[in-house]
C-alpha cells in the first residue's frame, strides 16, 4: 500500500491523516455533548447522529494512519492501533485545527463552528477525491456521501439563525466574531505539504484550498449579511497550543480508557 | 475432527442470505448490496463487505454473523471476512426485492441517489411505506441510526423512517 512512498512523503501523509482524524474526533466528541440537552428533540437526534458519523470518520482515518505506520515498520509506532492513536496521546500531542479548540458556549456558536468547519472540510475532501494514495481516495469517496447531509443540516441552521433578528442573530454574530479569526486554521498549510502535492496525494496546496473555501461560502455570507472570516493572521500554532477547553474535552474523552487501559470491549 | 471440503459457491451465498444488518433486519446483506465479492477456494473463503456508513456500529456484528454462517456451511474452512471502501456502498445497491421487503416492513426504501441532494430534492420523493402517498414531509434527515431519516405522512398521519439515500 505504501510501497512507492518515500519517507518524507509518508511523514507528510501521516500528518495529513492525523490532522483530518483529530478534527473529526474533536467536532464529533463536542457534538455528542448536545445529546439529551439540544434545544429541540429533533436536534437531539440529529446531533447524536452527526456525532456518531464524525467519530466513525475519525476512527476510519486513525485506522488508515495505523496501517501506514505499521507498513512503514516505524519502531516508535509499535503496535499503535486506532484506539491507541485516538486516546493515548497527551493533549499537546493532538493535531486538530485551532477552530476546534473553541468550546461552543451556546447553540448558535455550535452551528457557526459546524458551518465554518464543514464547509472547509468539504473543500479539503474535494482535493483528495482523486488522491494517488488509493486508500485515502476510497475512504474520501465514502465520507463525502455522508458529509453532504451534514452540510445540509448546518446550512439550514445558519439561515434560521441569521434571518431571525434579535437574540438568534445577535448570538450568531457574536459566535462568528469569536470563531472567525481561527476559521482558516482548518486549511492552514501543513509542514512539507509540497511533498503531498508532488506525489499526487493532494490535488492542490492549502493556499488554493482556502481561496476555494472563501469562494464557496462568500455568496452565503453575503446573502445572510454576515461578516466573512478574516484571513488567518498567523498560521503558527494552527494545530498546536491547545486551549483549556480542549484539555477538558480530552480529559472527558480519555477517561473511560484511562480507567482500565487493558480492558477489551 | 472436521475435514475441510470445498463448499459450493451457491451454498456460501445461501449462507450469506441468512445474515442481516441488525439495524435493517427485514432484508439480507445480499439484498442490502453490501456483499461486494465472494471467493471460494479449496482451503478458504473470502468475502468482501462494503460498510453502509463509515461509523456504523453494526459492522462487527455483521462480520461475526457472516463468520458463524460460513462456519456452518464450510466447517473447518478458513473464512476471511473483510470490510473495504474499494467502492462506496450506495443505497442504489439495494435490490428490487430488498426495496419491497423494506417497504412491507414499514421502512421506506431509499430514493435514487444523485450527486447533490438538497432538502427540496429529498422531501417530496419519499412515498409513505404504509399508504403509498407522496404527501410526506421530511421531519429529520438524521434518525435513530446513521442509515435512517425520519418522515411523516400527512395522508395517513403515520410517522415513518426511511433508508437514507447515500
Amino acid at each position: 500500500m505504501t510501497g512507492s512512498l518515500v519517507p518524507a512523503t509518508r511523514d507528510s501523509l501521516a500528518l495529513l491523516l492525523l490532522a483530518m482524524a483529530d478534527d473529526e474526533f474533536v467536532i464529533g466528541w463536542s457534538d455528542s455533548e448536545w445529546t439529551g440537552i439540544a434545544p429541540l428533540l429533533e436536534e437531539d437526534v440529529a446531533m447524536s447522529s452527526l456525532a456518531q458519523d464524525e467519530l466513525g470518520h475519525a476512527k476510519a482515518l486513525y485506522e488508515l494512519l495505523a496501517e501506514l505506520e505499521a507498513e512503514a515498520g516505524s519502531a516508535d509506532a509499535g503496535s499503535a492501533d486506532a484506539d491507541a492513536i485516538a486516546y493515548d496521546r497527551p493533549p499537546e500531542g493532538h493535531y486538530h485545527a485551532r477552530l476546534l479548540d473553541h468550546a461552543p458556549t451556546d447553540w448558535a456558536a455550535t452551528m457557526a463552528r459546524r458551518f465554518l468547519y464543514e464547509t472547509a472540510d468539504a473543500v479539503r475532501l474535494e482535493a483528495l477525491a482523486d488522491s494517488a494514495w488509493r486508500p485515502l481516495a476510497e475512504l474520501v469517496a465514502k465520507l463525502r456521501r455522508e458529509e453532504r447531509y451534514h452540510l445540509l443540516h448546518v446550512s439550514t441552521w445558519l439561515e434560521r439563525l441569521a434571518f431571525r433578528d434579535g437574540e438568534p442573530r445577535r448570538r450568531l454574530l457574536a459566535a462568528l466574531d469569536d470563531l472567525g479569526p481561527d476559521a482558516s486554521t482548518v486549511l492552514a498549510p501543513l509542514p512539507n505539504e509540497l511533498a503531498l502535492e508532488m506525489a499526487g496525494i493532494v490535488a492542490r496546496p492549502s493556499r488554493d484550498l482556502e481561496a476555494r473555501w472563501r469562494a464557496a461560502i462568500g455568496p452565503t455570507f453575503e446573502r445572510l449579511r454576515l461578516p466573512m472570516p478574516p484571513p488567518l493572521a498567523d498560521a503558527t500554532g494552527a494545530r498546536s497550543d491547545h486551549s483549556d477547553a480542549f484539555r477538558r474535552l480530552w480529559a472527558d474523552a480519555t477517561s473511560v480508557r484511562a480507567s482500565d487501559p487493558a480492558a477489551t470491549w | 475432527m472436521v475435514t475441510a471440503t470445498r463448499p459450493a459457491e451457491g451454498a456460501v451465498r445461501a449462507a450469506l442470505a441468512k445474515v442481516s444488518d441488525p439495524e435493517i433486519p427485514a432484508i439480507s446483506i445480499l439484498d442490502l448490496g453490501i456483499v461486494r465479492t465472494v471467493e471460494v477456494a479449496d482451503d478458504r473463503i473470502r468475502v468482501e463487505l462494503l460498510p453502509t456508513f463509515v461509523g456504523c456500529p453494526a459492522l462487527e456484528v455483521i462480520r461475526d454473523s457472516v463468520r458463524e454462517r460460513l462456519a456452518e456451511v464450510a466447517p473447518g474452512t478458513e473464512a476471511d471476512v473483510v470490510f473495504t471502501f474499494a467502492e462506496p456502498w450506495t443505497t442504489d445497491r439495494i435490490s428490487a426485492a430488498g426495496r419491497e421487503a423494506l417497504r412491507a416492513s414499514g421502512l421506506g426504501p431509499p430514493v435514487p441517489s444523485n450527486d447533490a441532494p438538497t432538502l427540496i430534492a429529498l422531501e417530496p420523493a419519499a412515498p409513505c411505506p404504509y399508504c403509498g402517498s407522496h404527501r410526506t414531509v421530511l421531519e429529520n434527515a438524521f434518525g435513530p441510526t446513521a442509515c435512517r431519516s425520519i418522515h411523516y405522512c400527512t395522508s395517513c398521519r403515520q410517522p415513518f423512517e426511511q433508508i437514507k439515500t447515500v
